[in-house]
């Protein structure tokens, strides 16, 4: 499954990071300490988050996610947009929280 | 001169500090432990600072005004400032941003601040340990902006800290300095992160209760102690 395909499927929104929309992706992790996720989160992953600061999008780099997925609304800052460009990893966005988001993307991989 | 300082103390106005943090406890014990210089940093709430202010004054302990306020990220920054007029300026942001939660004290602690003889000024309505609405890069520039001093609290702790909820030290914030917690010892920690040797490192105690006041101290160089002995030290080391 791509970046592009889970896109489509879960009606995201993308924020940024666009050359990044053929990322391939194994699963998803969901956590909101960066610590965390810098630690325990697998690489291809889509992450879930309400985190917007731009260190989410180091963090994605070093651990070589396929995308990061905002819940709840939240909108990345610009610099953390600028850098999903620069990294080529896509930033999204929903309106569900993580439960919900989570739960959906876990039953793609999962039917 | 060799300012003794210990700029991390909550009082009984954070809802986890204990009875015995009222301002003439905590600066007698300052006094006792031979620190020079004390701030006073509830979460996010400066109200208490006046009254440890003015017995400082009176018992001989140089006190600064400060906070310690929870981002929306989640992480514990130091606020600092010198005067009443910036205190001011810092509490009406504080207000503005904090969520309107009323505090249960059943559940949390009593949030009083309290005089000389711990008649109660007031009570905080609302619950003081939530984030505020703002990022910190949002805190750190409207502290600078009122001429304040920010600097991230314990960010070595798994919880609450600028290590545990953002991964890293971001590049570009403009922190004064770092704060450890008492349970590490800043050459063991610089060890392990020799990326922060550039940062100023500045220890405290962080303390809820009396008798751990002064646990940890931190010594700065300057002319007097207070808040300007304080910034002028910061941004020489720089």
């Amino acid at each position: 499954m791509t970046v592009r395909e889970i896109i489509d499927s879960l009606h995201l929104k993308i924020f940024a990071g666009e050359q990044g929309l053929d990322n391939p992706v194994e699963g998803g992790y969901t956590s909101d300490l960066l610590s965390d996720v810098m630690g325990y989160a697998d690489a291809g992953r889509v992450w879930i988050t309400l985190q917007t600061h731009k260190n989410i999008m180091a963090i994605a780099s070093l651990k070589e996610l396929a995308a990061v997925l905002l819940v709840k609304g939240f909108e990345p800052d610009e610099d953390t947009k600028a850098l999903a460009g620069k990294e080529g990893i896509p930033i999204l966005g929903t309106t569900e929280q993580a439960f919900e988001i989570s739960g959906r993307l876990y039953g793609l991989f999962n039917p | 001169m060799l300012v003794k300082a210990d700029l991390h103390i909550h009082t009984f106005l954070s809802p986890c500090g204990d009875i015995g943090m009222t301002p003439l406890n905590i600066v007698r014990k300052a006094r006792e432990k031979a620190l020079d210089l004390i701030a006073v940093t509830d979460h996010n709430s400066t109200l208490q600072g006046p009254e440890v202010f003015r017995l400082g004054q009176r018992e001989g302990v140089a006190v600064i005004y400060g906070a310690e306020i929870t981002t929306r990220e989640e992480v514990h920054c130091l606020a600092y400032v010198g005067t009443e007029t910036q205190r001011v300026k810092l509490q009406t942001y504080l207000e503005q941003h904090l969520p309107k939660i009323p505090n249960d004290p059943e559940i949390f602690g009593y949030q009083l601040w309290v005089d000389e003889q711990e008649k109660v000024f007031g009570e905080a309505p609302y619950l003081l340990i939530s984030a505020l609405d703002q990022t910190i890069d949002q805190v750190e520039t409207f502290v600078h902006a009122i001429g304040g001093l920010f600097v991230p609290a314990h960010i070595e702790r798994p919880r609450n800290s600028l290590l545990s909820q953002l991964g890293f030290v971001p590049p570009g914030l403009r922190t004064d300095a770092l704060e450890l917690s008492r349970r590490t010892r800043p050459a063991d920690f610089l060890l392990l992160h020799p990326e922060l040797k550039k940062y100023e490192i500045i220890q405290s105690s962080d303390t809820h209760y009396i008798d751990d006041l002064g646990a940890v101290f931190t010594l700065f160089e300057m002319e007097k102690p207070g808040f300007e002995g304080l910034e002028t030290s910061l941004k020489s080391i720089k």
